[in-house]
């Protein structure tokens, strides 16, 4: 079985708290792997320590055989890691058809390209490209429009497809489907169900149990920083450990 | 077929040319066609079009960029003492040291954003004007400033036996003398050439990234970017838009001193380009001239000449009027100045361009010049801009109706 990403005891403290304590956790390639907990339980600061927001106190990250501690985030995502995150991180100022031609550019032109005398309005592979992308999240007729004035939910969408116009091989999505309608929620379910078919692998942290058990093929349950509980939706599903984690029932008891 | 609009770069640089080079002709009934002020109209436009590379584009704001015009100044009057009268080693030694300081500060500063990051250019520009009155005099010439003498070497000249005229020599361009109109239009030219690179740059997948950073630098890094390289990049260009502003200020008029690297000329660049319009190409080209035209036409103004302008009213009214109005012309220049700032930020925050922009919208829609393809393009908005309203609208009778059904 061959793992793309290999988390291997990590631990993480801002001063007193232990977000996260020995985190062990591998991601099988080409699979859908959900993160689900309460929240505080350390799920965005996990995401953080693998694309190098945070750096983690003691533990390895390994993605594709590369170590990913302390490398920057630029570099971790020319490794093919991105990440969407909870708040959707857009350029407001920009028009939806520059947002999408900015990842577009990145897969491109690396990490830093100097090419002052090159005319955006040329450069049609990857206008192309950008306008294919928005058509698919159905944004086409408003590339135009400055993203800032975009809903919530569309501004989401529009983050998920830029970070699928680069064609990562590891999708690091933070609750992807928060704020959104019921029917743009099945239509992300939809979206990322047709990605699950070209073998890209993703990881969600999730709060809407019908996104996760929709989508998922293993789950993992992280509480008070550790990971009490990884296995397939049935399995977390009748797994008294989680339930009482997740619905505090020891209270009950 | 291609459509002929301001899309097109040529376009806009023939028609950018013509206005420039006409400009003796179309600013001789505002009484501001005097080769003098013509220069510096092309000088500053050089420095405040380079200045909007940064700012505009990166949003990163310097408060130091005078340091550049001092140091392109100083190097292209030591290039015409060492070397040549010819204005061509002058302006382009000028702009290259000029960069390679912009190289050096800007590595220091870019390590930092926003407030501190002007802080830190500011900290910079007042280290080099201390300096220049200092330590650096042997090479400043400290108060006195950096002037020709008839002892200077200048081997190039010597070497290529170009006669020596009494009296100190004047900056020429092979043989052509670099003052009055013909410093104007060396001047313009290079504007227009800075102006075409700005353009270039701005259209450019390179100045996409740059407003990119400037719109969210995070989403930036995570998308695969290095910002810190691309802002190098946008600050060494400006700052050698700057020295090669500088060395065109030592170019019509072969001196330098340090008060051209004072705060206030950082501050100066910083109000036209706000004025005019940060991160439009004109917008800082209308600031300039603004800037300088009020600073030239109205410092030069004096009871005697508004009294005059005036005439027209009864004697009383006359005297009323001069007797306000005088406070905003000659020393008192800066508070007009400082009124017509404070008119521009509250009232059209993007600057006079802003102002150019809604115009021209008012123009077409009275025009019928709109086309209905821009308002079919508006509905997905008009949907987007419904859609969280009606979100919670939908919810709410989901709940209802569940509630119901219960």
């Amino acid at each position: 079985m061959s793992y793309i990403l290999d988390i291997r005891g990590v631990n993480k403290t801002f001063g007193g708290l232990q977000a996260l304590s020995d985190i062990q956790l591998k991601i099988e390639a080409g699979t859908t792997h959900a993160i689900i907990g309460p929240n505080g339980a350390g799920k965005s600061t996990l995401l953080n320590c693998c694309i190098g927001r945070l750096i983690p106190d003691t533990g390895s990250v390994t993605f594709n055989g590369m170590n990913m501690i302390g490398k920057k985030p630029h570099e971790i995502n020319h490794a093919g890691m991105v990440r969407v995150f909870q708040t959707p991180e857009i350029f407001p100022d920009l028009t939806l058809l520059q947002n999408m031609m900015i990842p577009a550019l990145a897969k491109r032109d690396g990490m830093f390209k100097f090419n002052p005398f090159k005319c955006m309005s040329k450069e049609d592979d990857i206008q192309h490209a950008a306008m294919e992308a928005l058509q698919e999240i159905g944004l086409e007729k408003a590339y135009d429009q400055h993203a800032g004035s975009m809903s919530r939910g569309d501004k989401r969408r529009l983050e998920v497809a830029m970070g699928l116009i680069q064609k990562p091989s590891l999708l690091l999505l933070d609750e992807p489907t928060a704020g959104m309608a019921r029917h743009d929620t099945n239509a992300t379910i939809d979206l990322l169900k047709q990605l699950t078919s070209n073998g890209m692998t993703k990881v969600i942290i999730e709060h809407d149990m019908h996104v996760v058990f929709s989508l998922a093929d293993t789950i993992s349950v992280l509480a008070q920083g550790r990971i009490i509980a990884t296995g397939s939706p049935d399995e977390i599903r009748n797994n008294p450990k989680v339930k009482e984690a997740y619905l505090g029932e020891t209270e009950d008891e | 077929m291609k459509k002929l609009t301001l899309k097109n770069n040529w376009l806009v640089m023939l028609i950018f040319s013509t206005v420039v080079l006409t400009a003796p002709i179309w600013l001789s009934p505002l009484g501001a066609n005097y080769p003098d002020l013509l220069q510096k109209f092309a000088i500053f436009g050089i420095f405040a079009i380079g200045f909007n590379i940064l700012f505009g584009l990166t949003g990163y704001l310097s408060f130091g960029h005078a340091t550049f015009l001092g140091i392109g100044s100083y190097s292209a009057v030591w290039c015409f003492k060492l070397f040549s009268m010819n204005v061509l080693p002058g302006i382009i030694i000028g702009t290259l040291i000029a960069g390679l300081f912009a190289l050096i500060i800007g590595y220091v500063s870019l390590r930092r954003s926003g407030i501190y990051f002007s802080i830190l250019t500011l900290a910079f520009a007042q280290m080099f004007y201390s300096l220049a009155y200092s330590v650096l005099t042997p090479i400043t010439n400290g108060e006195t400033g950096l002037q020709l003498s008839n002892e200077d070497p200048r081997y190039i000249d010597a070497l290529f036996g170009v006669a020596v005229e009494p009296g100190l020599p004047s900056t020429n361009l092979f043989g052509q003398i670099m003052s009055g109109y013909p410093g104007f239009y060396f001047c313009a030219i290079l504007l227009i050439i800075g102006f075409y690179i700005s353009l270039k740059i701005f259209r450019s997948p390179f100045g996409l990234k740059l407003r990119a950073i400037k719109s969210n630098q995070t989403r930036m890094r995570y998308t695969g970017f290095n910002p810190r390289p691309y802002l190098l990049t946008a600050f060494i260009i400006s700052g050698m838009y700057a020295g090669l502003a500088g060395s065109l200020m030592a170019v019509t008029d072969p001196l330098a001193g340090a008060e051209r690297m004072q705060w206030t000329a950082s501050g100066e660049v910083v109000l036209m380009t706000i004025l005019g319009g940060s991160g439009t190409l004109l917008g800082p080209l209308f600031g300039v001239v603004m800037i300088k035209y009020f600073e030239n036409i109205f410092s030069a103004m004096n009871p005697s000449t508004l009294s005059e302008f005036f005439n027209f009213l009864p004697e009383f009214l006359q005297q009323v009027m001069v007797s306000i109005t005088q406070h905003f012309v000659g020393q008192g220049w800066h508070l007009t100045l400082g009124a017509l700032f404070m008119l521009v930020v509250i009232f059209l925050p993007g600057g006079v361009m802003e102002g150019v922009t809604l115009v021209n919208k008012y123009i077409r829609l009275k025009l019928g010049l709109v086309n209905t393809a821009s308002k079919t393009k508006q509905d997905p908005v008009r949907k987007n801009l419904v859609d969280p309203i009606a979100q919670p609208l939908t919810e709410q009778t989901n709940d209802s109706q569940k509630e119901e059904v219960k």
